[in-house]
């Protein structure tokens, strides 16, 4: 009747009969829900399903993991933990087959797992959804799904068949999504959906997440957490990274917490509490800069009506209202893809309004340009380093010039004058604290944390008046995100006023003065830091609130 | 008319079809290349490539047919030339590539000149000659112009449905096509992308060669210097203008020949009035009005260009 | 294997690697000489002898080398803009072409103002020729690549037609060839009875022209910039479409200089054989010099030297001399991949 192999084989279940692989030799016969019921609470708690054996990976003289042990019990969520920096991502990696480990081997169902194929770790039943999706924009979302899983010389693709299954797996987990939509035409909740329906069509009874949250909204995320519930009741163990303590509080049964490599704590969620969870992953103290309060300056930066239309007709900015004074920190919170990329390039010089006015230190802005842009003071954090940030095969001093290369200060009839560049370089090596570099080293070589010093040093020491800061925290490890917050505190305490746009609503609540949710285009009334709670900047984030309307509503406290 | 005559000959059509036929080789070749998101502008050296190999076969006294994989095989020996450096070593496509071309024209001219020293007139071989499809051959007008033509046209013909087919049906197909979007996807299945690449771009190349082939074993009987005369280039704007979609490419190289064709005829009727070198000129400019007319919507293959690296995430 | 950037490129490598490079390259034509049946090492030495072997052929060499210079500087300039400009043989006849109808008798000023006028316009030809791809590129997102390429076809078409035709020489006694340069504007020679002449002299003279431009002046720190990361040069307030432009302009006049050189310097009129490949052999002496502006002086003298060695090998040996070409274009993708090793660290995984 049924057959569940034992020694060692997984045991086979609903999902497996769902695999698009009618020779799957692990599976004698499908089984119905109460048969794999039955089999998974004979085998749970008995085996994990996957051990990880001390694991240690390096990267030159990095130690990416450091002997790390880990195991995953069969229906479980396991988090996780860790900032930036501390080794998730390479052991997931090395998991599912990207890296392989310097030492120590990975058991997956009581089977040894061969290391370094993708290949063998889809076989064995693990899945990953990866931090930035692996799909192909110009081809269909059946296609994507469909992708490896017919043996590459065969002659004819099995569509019908797959789209069957695909329309199965997605009614079964609440998955919808239509498989002849082109992936570069779905939102990216939707693109997600799609990743995680590619790790079950391939009959995944482990799935790894990293960092699945980040590009969703708090309503977006409940959703994931309950397919997330969904498949462990079906037979699924799921392992999710994350550095977002709420998250893993309301979602995992077990966490696991790694620092710098090596894993420091390992507990079940029943019990634990979000302070114990913070100490164990940062470890040492580290001084979080304060905020102090700073007693506001005259208005720098204020836009008003302010629409920008994008391709196809849409606005990204429908009509916004902003005011920022000197010396505060306004903190615009809100899901990547509701008009950040517009109010960024709005104020990096990249374009002007369509209407609606807006002005900078009083002045309106008439013509935009990066270089217009500076000469009005304002410092523009780009955010993303790498891309647009820095030019990674120049040195380091030639990057601390790339905005002011043709000011008379470096440069006179036309030619760089190296002298005063060096000395530059030497001086903003040193006063921003800039690690692993002098004024020749080849940018690229710089670590993030380091990078994004070199950017901050070429906007601050121009003494901005109003500074644009687009992510800049993001994919730093703590010590360095705290640097780049004091910055930017104390250039908030030299009279500039900051737009701090982040994806990180801890982040923004720590540093910023007032605080506004960006949604379609249009940014709520912002509240002082003090009165803001994370459930309503949840709700404003997915839309449920009041977003200004009317002009020249100011929304300080009185 | 005069103009008008020339469209009712059949001569004129007939040479069309023939002329399009190394175009749609190499269109298709330099396709698949792309679709895998590798640029190898090394076309015009191996068509040159694929055309002296092919004919010195022939002149050494080997069969046609024989000749024709030998090509395809020197051709796919120097896409894995242009491989090794773009794809595995990740080093700039373009480079790579006018690097590839001028060694491969360069080796085909030093060996044409090595075998035959002293030679003024390159000795002829005996070519393909037309054949005629039984029946079908027979048709009124049809007959002649379709079904009247070298093997390797209809080579030719048929590779576009046949390409068409495995771009689109095939599960490797469908891997060639993402490896060229999203690398990344690719190998979290479990594919080599360096290995997917790579037999993409040797046999792209492979089909290059045999587009020059075709000039040396089927149209001219012999190899000269400089025959190509920047077809593989052509072959490259087209692509841009098919869309990378291999029914377009088959469209494009028609609509060229046609050009090409209809310059030769206008040329002779009116030679006195247009100097003959502003006729030549002319599938040169039509290619860079077909590259301009296209490049402003162009999908891309996203992942055109940029080499992949394992490991860095 | 994996790569490692390095943070500090030690400077014996950025020649250790080209040079290896070139003697691999030696090393894989050997084997074409045997090939061929003849013995290696009189072959090499007859090569050069060729190239350095006499007064004759040194200076033979280094007539060679002025215009692979200037068509070297162009595909350097270009290259670090990450514009890649395939037309410098174009752009070459543009200049010579241009050279031709200022200098055959329009117009008549001493040497010491004739010679700078044919240059110049030779560089506006050549400049204004690769505009045209250019802005294609910057407007309406077309390629470079297949656009230069296909420019030159059109334009060698274009001189053909004018030498066969409207500009042929009555004199000639039907050779398609222009009437020749006045002697106002003939680059003298600088050694007695050699066709060396001072266009080797201006080459170099623009060399260092483009070194210290690239180096130290803010338009050549902005085409740096541009080249490596045009994403983050705009975002800084780097003008991307006028700093193409200014590459485009430098780039296509140094290879319209070539033309100039060639004509005013070693022919003296206009032919249609002016230029054997000058154009694309320039692209090899740039990825040889590393895209260095000094390095392309060696490199044009080293590739110079292959070619002229080549024709006397070729006489000496019966190899035929497209041996150089072979050689120059294996040189130019081991240096290529040279490259990656001074950039970069190796490190097994």
């Amino acid at each position: 009747m049924t057959t569940v192999d034992k020694g060692g084989a997984p045991p086979c279940n609903r999902l497996s009969s769902l695999r698009y692989d009618p020779a799957d030799a692990t599976c004698g016969e499908t089984m119905s829900i109460s048969e794999v019921d039955e089999a998974a609470s004979g085998s749970a708690g008995a085996q994990p399903v996957l051990r990880l054996q001390d694991i240690t990976k390096r990267f030159g003289a990095l130690t990416a993991n450091d002997a790390i042990s880990l195991e995953l019990k069969s229906g479980e969520i396991l988090a996780l933990l860790g900032e930036n920096g501390a080794g998730k991502t390479t052991l997931m990696s090395i998991l599912f087959g990207h890296y392989v480990a310097d030492e120590g081997h990975i058991e997956a169902f009581g089977q040894r797992l061969p290391a370094g194929s993708p290949r063998a770790a889809i076989a064995a039943g693990i899945g990953m959804v990866h931090q930035h999706f692996t799909l192909g924009e110009n081809l269909t979302v059946l296609d994507n799904i469909v992708l490896g899983t017919e043996p590459l010389l065969a002659p004819r693709q099995n569509t019908t068949k797959a789209r069957k299954r695909i329309a199965e797996l997605a009614e079964h987990f609440g998955l919808v999504v239509d498989p002849k939509k082109l992936v570069r035409d779905l939102s990216v909740g939707e693109r997600q959906r799609v990743e995680i329906l590619k790790a079950l069509y391939r009959g995944a009874r482990v799935l790894i997440l990293d960092e699945p949250t980040a590009v969703l909204a708090p309503q977006e995320v409940e959703t994931l957490f309950a397919t997330l519930k969904t498949m462990v009741a079906e037979g699924l163990s799921i392992i999710f990274i994350s550095h977002k303590l709420n998250e893993v509080m309301a979602v995992a049964d077990r966490v696991a917490v790694l620092r710098l490599g090596r894993l420091v704590a390992e507990f079940p969620i029943a019990g634990a509490s979000k302070e114990k969870l913070a100490e164990a992953m940062v470890g040492r103290a580290v001084e979080m800069p304060e905020r102090e309060p700073q007693p506001l300056g005259p208005v720098v930066l204020q836009m008003a009506g302010v629409t920008v239309t994008g391709d196809h007709g849409k606005p990204l900015l429908d009509e916004l209202h902003l005011l920022l004074c000197g010396r505060e920190i306004l903190g615009i919170a809100g899901v990547s893809g509701n008009g950040q990329g517009a109010l960024a390039a709005l104020l990096s010089g990249l374009r002007l309004p369509d209407s609606g006015a807006f002005e900078l230190l009083g002045e309106t802005v008439k013509r935009t340009s990066p270089v217009e842009m500076q000469g009005r003071g304002v410092g523009r954090i780009p955010e993303d380093r790498h891309a647009t940030g820095v030019v990674g095969d120049l040195t380091v001093e030639e990057n601390l010039i790339l905005e002011a290369c043709g000011s008379p200060r470096f440069c006179s009839l036309g030619l760089l004058r190296g002298g005063v560049i060096r000395r530059n370089a030497r001086e903003m090596i040193e006063r921003f604290d800039i690690r692993g570099a002098d004024p020749t080293t080849t940018t690229r070589a710089l670590s993030g944390g380091n990078m994004q010093k070199v950017i901050l040093a070429r906007v601050l020491s121009e003494k901005p008046k109003v500074i644009l800061a687009n992510q800049p925290t993001r994919g730093l490890d703590v010590g360095a995100a705290a640097k780049v917050q004091e910055l930017l505190f104390e250039a908030r305490a030299q009279g500039a006023g900051i737009i701090l746009i982040s994806e990180d609503l801890e982040e923004l609540l720590q540093v910023s003065d007032r605080i506004a949710v960006l949604y379609q285009g249009r940014l709520s009334t912002p509240v002082a830091v003090e009165e803001a709670d994370m459930q309503t900047l949840g709700l404003l984030m997915s839309g449920h609130g009041e977003f200004q309307r009317q002009k020249g509503a100011r929304g300080h406290a009185a | 008319m005069e103009l008008l005559d020339i469209f009712i000959t059949l001569g004129f059509w007939g040479a069309l079809v023939r002329m399009a036929t190394p175009l749609i080789f190499g269109t298709l070749g330099e396709l698949i290349c792309e679709r895998a998101g590798v640029l190898n502008l090394g076309i015009e050296g191996i068509m040159t490539m694929g055309a002296m190999v092919a004919w010195m076969w022939v002149y050494q006294g080997g069969d046609l047919w024989t000749a024709v994989l030998v090509a395809a095989g020197a051709g796919a020996l120097f896409g894995l030339l242009h491989a090794i450096f773009s794809v595995y070593l990740g080093l700039s496509q373009h480079v790579t590539g006018i690097g590839v071309t001028l060694l491969a024209a360069s080796l085909s001219y030093f060996v044409f000149r090595m075998l035959l020293p002293d030679v003024t007139t390159p000795p002829k071989i005996e070519p393909f000659r037309p054949y005629p499809i039984p029946w079908l051959s027979e048709l009124p007008f049809l007959g002649e112009v379709l079904f009247t033509q070298s093997p390797l046209t209809y080579l030719a013909f048929l590779l576009v449905p046949v390409v068409a087919y495995g771009l689109y049906r095939t599960p490797l197909g469908l891997a060639v096509r993402m490896v060229g979007e999203n690398p990344m996807a690719v190998e979290a299945q479990g594919i080599d992308v360096h290995r997917l690449r790579t037999a993409a771009v040797m046999l792209g190349s492979a089909f290059m060669a045999v587009g020059g082939a075709f000039l040396t074993i089927s149209v001219f009987d012999a190899f000269y210097i400089g025959m190509i005369n920047g077809r593989g280039w052509i072959c490259i704007a087209l692509v841009i203008f098919a869309s990378w979609r291999p029914g377009k490419a088959f469209l494009g190289a028609l609509l060229f020949a046609a050009f090409e064709a209809l310059q030769i005829r206008v040329q002779q009727a009116s030679s006195a009035v247009i100097p003959y070198q502003f006729f030549l000129m002319m599938p040169y400019i039509l290619s860079i009005l077909a590259m301009i007319v296209m490049s402003r919507r162009a999908a891309y293959p996203k992942a055109l260009l940029v080499p992949f690296r394992k490991g860095e995430r | 294997m994996r790569l490692e950037p390095r943070a500090h490129v030690p400077f014996w490598l950025n020649i250790t690697a080209p040079v290896g490079a070139i003697v691999l390259a030696f090393a894989f034509c050997a084997l074409l000489i045997l090939w061929a049946g003849a013995p290696v090492i009189e072959s090499y030495a007859a090569l050069l002898r060729g190239a350095f072997g006499s007064t004759f052929a040194i200076t033979e060499t280094l007539t060679r080398a002025a215009p692979l210079i200037f068509t070297g500087l162009a595909a350097a300039v270009a290259f670090r803009a990450k514009l890649w400009n395939i037309g410098a043989e174009g752009q070459l006849y543009a200049g010579a072409l241009a050279a031709t109808y200022f200098g055959t008798g329009l117009i008549t000023l001493p040497p010491l103002l004739m010679i700078p006028l044919l240059f110049l316009v030779g560089a506006i030809a050549g400049g204004l020729l690769l505009l045209l791809p250019v802005i294609l590129k910057l407007k309406l997102r077309v390629d470079e690549v297949v656009t230069t390429l296909l420019l030159n076809f059109i334009v060698l078409l274009f001189a053909n037609y004018l030498l066969f035709g409207p500009w042929k020489d009555p004199m000639a006694m039907g050779w398609p060839q222009a009437a020749p340069i006045i002697d106002e504007g003939v680059l003298e020679p600088l050694v007695p009875r050699m066709r060396l002449h001072q266009g080797f002299l201006w080459a170099l003279a623009f060399a260092v022209f483009a070194w210290a431009f690239i180096r130290y002046s803010k338009w050549g720190f902005q085409i740096r910039a541009v080249g490596h990361n045009p994403d983050a040069a705009a975002f800084a307030g780097i003008p991307i479409g006028a700093t193409v432009l200014r590459t485009a302009l430098l780039s296509g006049g140094l290879a319209g200089m070539a033309g100039v050189c060639e004509l005013a310097g070693l022919k003296g009129y206009l032919t249609l054989d002016i230029s054997p490949g000058f154009g694309y052999t320039g692209i090899a002496v740039a990825m040889l010099a590393g895209l260095h502006p000094l390095g392309v002086i060696a490199s044009a003298i080293f590739i110079a030297a292959i070619y002229n060695g080549a024709d006397a090998m070729s006489r000496a040996m019966s190899i035929s001399n497209y041996l150089a070409d072979v050689l120059t274009a294996t040189a130019l993708l081991l240096v290529l991949a040279s490259v990656l090793f001074v950039r970069f660290r190796p490190r097994l995984r």
